[in-house]
């Protein structure tokens, strides 16, 4: 039995705005345990990056309202105060973000932002955390280390920046790396590269990894598990196999739709889901998905809760449409061959 | 960096000489200006149209105007630039006006830097509390607070012959001659000069503040663990306050500049400010062109500052 770092129990976030409560994310559980890649997927607005953002006390101030649990390690991070929650941030878990190139302060030295990294939670001196510091670059790969560690961010190209952001994130050795769409500002080919740094490292590290993604084929390589958010919730849950071969929600069909895929017949157009994904503050009512599902009837007024419906194991869902109706019909959405409901 | 000083130095000297062509331009062109209103002037009340026409002639004012501008400047650079009405020289004036300016700017310029980034942190820190209210609404009559009004009213209730008479009433005292009542002295002019830079300096700051806290390097910042005054600091403020440096070189180096003419006239303090507005009361041309020159040298060697410490400060505009 692996070791279990994470315990998000039953997590809320609400924000207080102008216009109303903002429900962000509601209910979502999940459990993360060393060693495991867990991907987060889902568009804008569908409370993935709140959820990550909540797990580091970044969404912490006085409009925000939580509910629910996050344990690290037996420790509930929600409940612990700012002052202590520091000594998590980087430490424990470590977070890079999706622009690598407004995430670097401008105006220091790279190294210096990794040795201010090492300095908030160690005691050591600048040149042991300086010597570190080229180590951590070299191994995320950035040629010439030792004079490389100081340049300015503006010297250093995007995919060098997000290299630069995961040294920095990985310099105090933490046992959860969350990576908030790592790869959405870069190039397609630096994408797969960082895909492939982050796999790797989590295995020289031992650590556990948080890969949050609007794009399936993100996570399809490196993730043992993956959340399909929607509307604040947690829609689908299973094994990256099961998701990928056995997907229940219609949701999920949509975001395996848009991905284009070289091993299918080539569709006219990739599919897009219809609409946008609702209001945080005016729900719809019944399931969420509701109002753009083509295969809505009349039960999903009735919101489902996230069970297992399907043989496999931990692959749960939150859809009222017989099983093997949706296995019979669900192709033609993801493959793209006809947005109408058959 | 040599290739930009010198292009910088070249542009300086071409600047200073252009202001004192435009401020040239503009005495022949104002009404009582010009040849035939300044030789009326010197001539005196009841002169003759012949006498006027002689001081014409003899003061050069019928040659052509690039002929007086050029020898204008001639005179300027070779130390032989004397005041029309009182026949003094205008650089013995101006050197004798700099210890009062000189004072009076860099104790103001302390305080208004020091307590004008004090104001912007404070209300950006409490952004939307009750003390960003007061002092948004402090900083906003502070702003709007004329300093000629403002000099006035503290003169009649705070100093000597007014209401109280806690402090002197004006008029500079040589620092070296008493430190003590040469702070004294200084001390309601430094103030009422801040009050206007305080305010839109914490304005200023507070809104780069309030930018700056949310920009993503900050949340990595957060991300890593380090604590809120080291965020604060480090990467908060001085991003923040880089726009702070160019106004606080311009601001400076325009009172330093015989810039703050309200103030010194107000207070009496016999500095450059104060030379070149009884220059401009007597339409006295040399004076003018030599404060202007002295203001214009003082605005060009700060922005070049400036730029060289921008550069420290900003690593992505220093050239490499």
């Amino acid at each position: 039995m692996a070791e279990r770092l994470l315990d998000v129990e039953g997590l809320s976030v609400q924000f207080a705005t102008e216009d109303g409560l903002v429900r962000a994310v509601d209910g979502v559980s999940f459990e993360l345990e060393r060693g495991q890649v867990l991907g987060i997927v889902g568009e804008s607005g569908s409370g993935k990056s709140v959820t990550a953002m909540t797990i580091m006390g970044l969404t912490r101030g006085v409009n925000a309202r939580f509910e629910g649990s996050v344990h690290y390690q037996g420790k509930d991070l929600l409940q612990i105060s700012d002052t202590e929650m520091q000594d998590y941030r980087g430490n424990e878990i470590g977070m890079i973000f999706q622009d690598p190139m407004t995430s670097l302060n401008p105006v220091y030295r790279v190294g210096e932002q990794i040795v201010e990294a090492i300095q908030a939670h160690e005691d050591v001196d600048k040149r042991s955390a300086r010597r570190r510091s080229v180590e951590l670059l070299r191994q995320v790969g950035i040629p010439n280390p030792e004079t490389r560690v100081d340049d300015f961010p503006h010297q250093f190209s995007g995919g060098m920046r997000q290299r630069a952001m995961i040294a920095m994130a990985l310099s105090c050795n933490p046992a959860i790396l969350i990576a908030d769409e790592p790869t959405t500002a870069l190039d397609v080919t630096i994408q797969a590269q960082i895909v492939e740094l982050i796999g790797r490292l989590k295995d020289d590290f031992n650590s556990a990894v948080i890969m949050i993604t609007h794009d399936l084929g993100v996570v399809a390589d490196i993730a043992d598990e993956i959340l399909v958010m929607y509307a604040g919730r947690v829609v689908e849950r299973a094994s990256t196999r099961d998701l990928f071969y056995d997907p229940q929600m219609p949701y999920t069909w949509g975001l395996l739709g848009s991905i284009p895929r070289l091993d299918r017949p080539r569709p006219e157009r990739l599919y897009s889901i219809e609409g946008a994904p609702p209001s945080l503050i005016n729900m719809p009512k019944g399931c969420k998905f509701r109002p753009r599902c083509p295969h809505a009837f009349d039960k999903c007024m009735e919101e489902p809760r996230l069970e297992q419906r399907v043989e496999a194991a931990g692959h749960l869902d939150r859809c009222w449409l017989d099983v093997e109706y949706k296995r019979a019909h669900r192709d033609a959405m993801i493959s793209g061959e006809s947005t109408e409901a058959a | 960096m040599a290739a930009f000083l010198i292009r910088r130095l070249i542009g300086a000297v071409l600047v200073c000489l252009a202001v004192t062509f435009i401020v040239f331009i503009i005495f022949i062109l104002v009404p009582g200006g010009g040849k035939r209103g300044t030789a009326e002037r010197i001539a005196g009340k009841n002169a003759t149209p012949e006498l006027v026409t002689s001081v014409e002639h003899k003061w050069g004012f019928d040659r052509p105007i690039y002929v007086q501008y050029a020898k204008m400047i001639q005179q300027m650079f070779s130390n032989k630039l004397v005041s029309y009405t009182s026949q003094q020289n205008v650089l013995s004036q101006i050197v004798q006006g700099m210890p009062a300016t000189f004072s009076l700017t860099i104790g103001a310029g302390i305080i208004w830097l020091s307590f004008g980034i004090l104001v912007g942190v404070i209300s950006a820190v409490t952004a939307g509390r009750l003390s960003d209210r007061v002092i948004t609404v402090l900083a906003l009559i502070g702003i709007s607070m004329p300093v000629f009004w403002l000099g006035i009213v503290t003169r009649y209730y705070l100093a000597e012959g007014g209401v109280t008479t806690l402090f002197p009433d004006g008029e500079y005292v040589g620092i070296l001659s008493n430190p003590l009542q040469w702070f004294w002295h200084l001390l309601l002019p430094w103030l009422v000069l801040a009050v206007l830079f305080i305010g839109f300096y914490g304005r200023v700051l507070r809104g780069n503040i309030l930018d700056a806290i949310n920009e993503d390097y900050v949340r990595t910042a957060k991300a890593k663990g380090l604590n809120p005054r080291r965020i604060m600091i480090k990467h908060v403020l001085r991003t923040s306050l880089i726009p702070i440096v160019t106004l606080f070189g311009l601001d400076f180096a325009g009172v330093l500049g015989g810039g703050a003419i309200l103030t010194e006239t107000v207070f009496d303090l016999h500095g450059v400010g104060q030379y070149a507005a009884q220059s401009i009361n007597n339409f006295d041309l040399p004076p003018i062109m030599g404060v202007t020159m002295y203001g214009a040298f003082f605005i060009v060697v700060f922005s070049v500052l400036v730029d060289l410490f921008y550069a420290y400060l900003d690593p992505r505009i220093r050239p490499t």
